[in-house]
C-alpha cells in the first residue's frame, strides 16, 4: 500500500492547480488521470478564453493545458500517475488505482476529487443511430485526432460548448446546417453565437429535434418549433439534412467517488445534477476530501482553476504546511472567484451554490 | 434580436458606434459586445488608454473614440472576436474595414472576396488590402476590407471565393 500525504483524482484544470498550489507549499502529491496527458478538457479548447486577465483570459485553452501540465511533470514534489484510472474509494480512505492492467492501493492523509463532468444526452427515436455524437467526442475527433465525423452537421444546444464546436466545426471545413436550442435564449455568451451566425449558421431558439433519419446511419433530423410549455407545435416540423447529429446539451458531474466515500450529495439543476456540499475550503462533509472543478458543480475552466488552487492550498494547509503569503493568497482566489461569479451570467451559479453551502 | 438568433439589432449596433464626426477622422474601433460577460482582455490590451477601466470584470467595453487610434491591437484578444476597425476615410467611396478571421484558407493580398453582414449574408464584393498575421496575434489573423462605404457598418465577415 502506498502512502502519501495529498491524493488529487483528475488532471483537468482543477487537478493541475490543486497538485501545484499544494506542492507549493510543501506537500507530497499523487496526480492520477485515466487519460494518456494531462489537461482534461482543455486540451481540446483551440479557442481564446473569457475571463479575467490574471487567470489567463484571452489564451487558448490546449495552450494553457500544455504550460500547466509541463509545470506539473518538472515538479518533483508531484508524482503523475497518466492512464491511471480510480476505481473505488473504501472506508478505510484507501482509493484502488488501476494502471496498465495492475491495481494499486493508495492511503491518502487527504483527497482531492476533481474528476471533472460527464456529457448528457437526449432521448429521441433513432438517437443510437451512428452519426449521433455527443458535443465533447466531436471536439475530440475534430481537435485532438483531425478527423472529420462528417460532411454537415445539426447542433443541438446553443450552449457555450454547441456554439463553440460549431465554430470548431467550421474551421475544420466542415458544414454546420444549424444549431436548434429549446430554451428561448442562446445560453452561450452572445459573442461567441453572433459569430458562428455571421459565419453562416442559423441558430433557431425554441426548436427541438424529434428524431433522427436515416436507416444504417444518419441522413438527416426532423425539428420543430416549440410552444411556451416546450411542446412541439404542430406543423411546424422540418427537416434538415445532415449525416451528423451533435448533441450539446450540458455537462452533469461525474461524482461516483464521492458517493463511495460517502460523501453527502444534493441534487442541483443548477450546477448540472448531484452535487456534494462543502464548507468554504472546499472540505465536502467527509473530513479531509476536498472537491474542485466541474465535479463540485459544471462551471467553467477559469473557476476550477481557482477551485484547484483554493483546495489545494487548504488541503496542504490542513496538513501542517504554511507559508508567509497563506492567509493572503487564499484571500486572492477567494475574491476573484467571487469576482467572477458576480454578473449576471454567474446568477445560476450563484443560486446553486447556495444550496450546497456547509 | 442577440438573445434569440445572434444577430444584434439595428439599435444596439448604433448604442455602440463612434459619432459621424469622429469617423472623419480616421481609424478607429468599435466593440460590439453586448452582454454583461467575465471578460476584460480588451481592457489590458489596449496601450491607448482608450478601453475604460473595468471596475468589475462583467462590465462591457466603453471605448473613448477620442483616444482610440485604431491600431486594431485590441482585436486579436478578444475572444468573442466582437472588436472592429472602420476607418471611413480610406477612399472617396470606399472604406476600410478590418475583420478578425480564424479560417483557413487565408485570402491573399488584392483578391476579392465576398463580404458578409452580421446575419451571414453576403453584401458586397471587397478588396483584400492587408492581411495581418504577426506572432503577437497568435492566429487570430486581421484582414483588412475595402468595401462600398455604404456598407462600412454592415460588413463584419467575409467568404474566400473559391478554395484555392
Ligand atoms: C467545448 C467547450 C468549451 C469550453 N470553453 C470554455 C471557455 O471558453 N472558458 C472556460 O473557462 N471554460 C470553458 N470550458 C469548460 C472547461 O473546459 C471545464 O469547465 C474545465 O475543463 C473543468 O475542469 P476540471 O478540471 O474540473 O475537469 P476536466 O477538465 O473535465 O478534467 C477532469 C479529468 O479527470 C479525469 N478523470 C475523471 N474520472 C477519473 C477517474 N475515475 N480516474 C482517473 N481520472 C479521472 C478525466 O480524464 C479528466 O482528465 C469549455 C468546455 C467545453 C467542453
Ligand atoms: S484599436 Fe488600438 S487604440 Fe483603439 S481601442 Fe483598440 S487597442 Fe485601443
Ligand atoms: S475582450 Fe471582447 S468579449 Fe471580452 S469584454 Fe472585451 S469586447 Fe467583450
Amino acid at each position: 500500500m502506498r502512502q502519501i500525504e495529498i491524493a488529487i483524482v483528475g488532471g483537468g484544470p482543477a487537478g493541475l492547480a490543486a497538485a501545484l498550489n499544494a506542492s507549493k507549499l510543501g506537500a507530497q502529491v499523487i496526480l492520477i488521470d485515466r487519460n494518456d496527458y494531462l489537461g482534461g478538457q482543455l486540451i481540446k479548447q483551440t479557442h481564446r478564453f473569457f475571463g479575467s486577465k490574471q487567470q489567463r483570459a484571452s489564451e487558448r485553452g490546449i495552450d494553457i493545458a500544455l504550460e500547466l501540465a509541463n509545470e506539473v511533470m518538472a515538479n518533483e514534489k508531484i508524482e503523475v500517475l497518466t492512464e491511471a484510472t480510480a476505481l473505488g474509494h473504501y472506508e478505510d480512505g484507501v482509493l484502488l488505482v488501476e494502471q496498465a492492467g495492475k491495481i494499486m492501493a493508495i492511503k491518502p492523509e487527504r483527497f482531492i476529487v476533481a474528476t471533472g463532468g460527464a456529457e448528457k444526452t437526449l432521448l429521441f427515436p433513432n438517437n443510437d443511430l451512428p452519426g449521433v455524437y455527443g458535443a465533447g467526442a466531436v471536439q475530440t475527433l475534430v481537435n485532438v485526432f483531425g478527423v472529420k465525423p462528417g460532411k454537415r452537421v445539426l447542433m443541438v444546444g446553443a450552449g457555450n460548448i454547441g456554439v463553440i464546436v460549431s465554430y470548431q466545426l467550421l474551421q475544420a471545413g466542415v458544414e454546420v446546417a444549424a444549431i436548434i436550442e429549446g430554451a428561448p435564449r442562446i445560453g452561450a455568451y452572445w459573442v461567441h453565437a453572433a459569430k458562428v451566425v455571421r459565419a453562416g449558421v442559423p441558430i433557431y431558439t425554441r426548436h427541438t429535434i424529434l428524431r433522427a433519419e436515416g436507416e444504417g446511419e444518419v441522413k438527416g433530423a426532423v425539428i420543430a418549433q416549440l410552444d411556451d410549455n416546450w411542446q412541439p407545435i404542430p406543423g411546424t416540423e422540418r427537416e434538415i439534412e445532415a449525416d451528423v447529429i451533435c448533441l450539446s446539451v450540458g455537462l452533469t458531474p461525474l461524482t461516483e467517488l464521492l458517493w463511495q466515500a460517502g460523501c453527502q450529495m444534493t441534487f442541483v439543476p443548477e450546477l448540472g445534477g448531484n452535487v456534494p456540499f462543502r464548507n468554504e475550503q472546499l472540505e465536502t462533509s467527509v473530513p479531509g476530501l476536498y472537491v474542485a472543478g466541474d465535479v463540485s458543480g459544471i462551471e467553467e475552466a477559469s473557476a476550477a482553476m481557482m477551485e484547484g488552487a483554493l483546495a489545494g492550498i487548504n488541503a496542504a494547509a490542513s496538513l501542517g504546511y504554511t507559508s508567509d503569503t497563506l492567509t493572503a493568497d487564499r484571500q486572492n482566489v477567494l475574491d476573484q472567484l467571487a469576482g467572477l461569479r458576480s454578473g449576471p451570467v454567474g446568477e445560476k451559479i450563484r443560486k446553486g451554490l447556495a444550496q450546497c453551502s456547509l | 434580436m442577440l438573445s434569440q438568433n445572434g444577430i444584434p439589432t439595428a439599435e444596439e449596433v448604433t448604442s455602440v458606434l463612434p459619432p459621424a464626426e469622429r469617423l472623419t477622422k480616421g481609424p478607429v474601433a468599435i466593440a460590439e459586445c453586448f452582454q454583461n460577460i467575465p471578460c476584460d482582455p480588451c481592457y489590458h490590451s489596449c496601450k491607448q488608454g482608450a478601453i475604460q477601466e473595468f471596475n468589475d470584470i462583467n462590465e462591457r467595453p466603453q471605448i473613448n473614440f477620442d483616444k482610440c487610434n485604431g491600431c486594431g491591437s485590441c482585436m486579436s484578444r478578444c475572444p468573442g472576436l466582437a472588436i472592429f476597425v472602420v476607418d471611413a476615410t480610406y477612399s472617396d467611396n470606399e472604406a476600410l474595414v478590418k475583420i478578425p478571421y480564424e479560417f483557413l484558407p487565408l485570402p491573399e493580398v488584392g483578391e476579392i472576396v465576398t463580404a458578409i453582414n452580421r446575419g451571414g449574408q453576403a453584401v458586397a464584393e471587397a478588396k483584400v488590402i492587408k492581411v495581418q498575421n504577426t506572432k503577437v496575434q497568435d492566429r487570430t489573423v486581421i484582414v483588412w476590407l475595402a468595401v462600398p462605404k455604404e456598407q462600412m457598418m454592415e460588413v463584419r465577415h467575409f467568404r474566400v471565393k473559391e478554395v484555392r
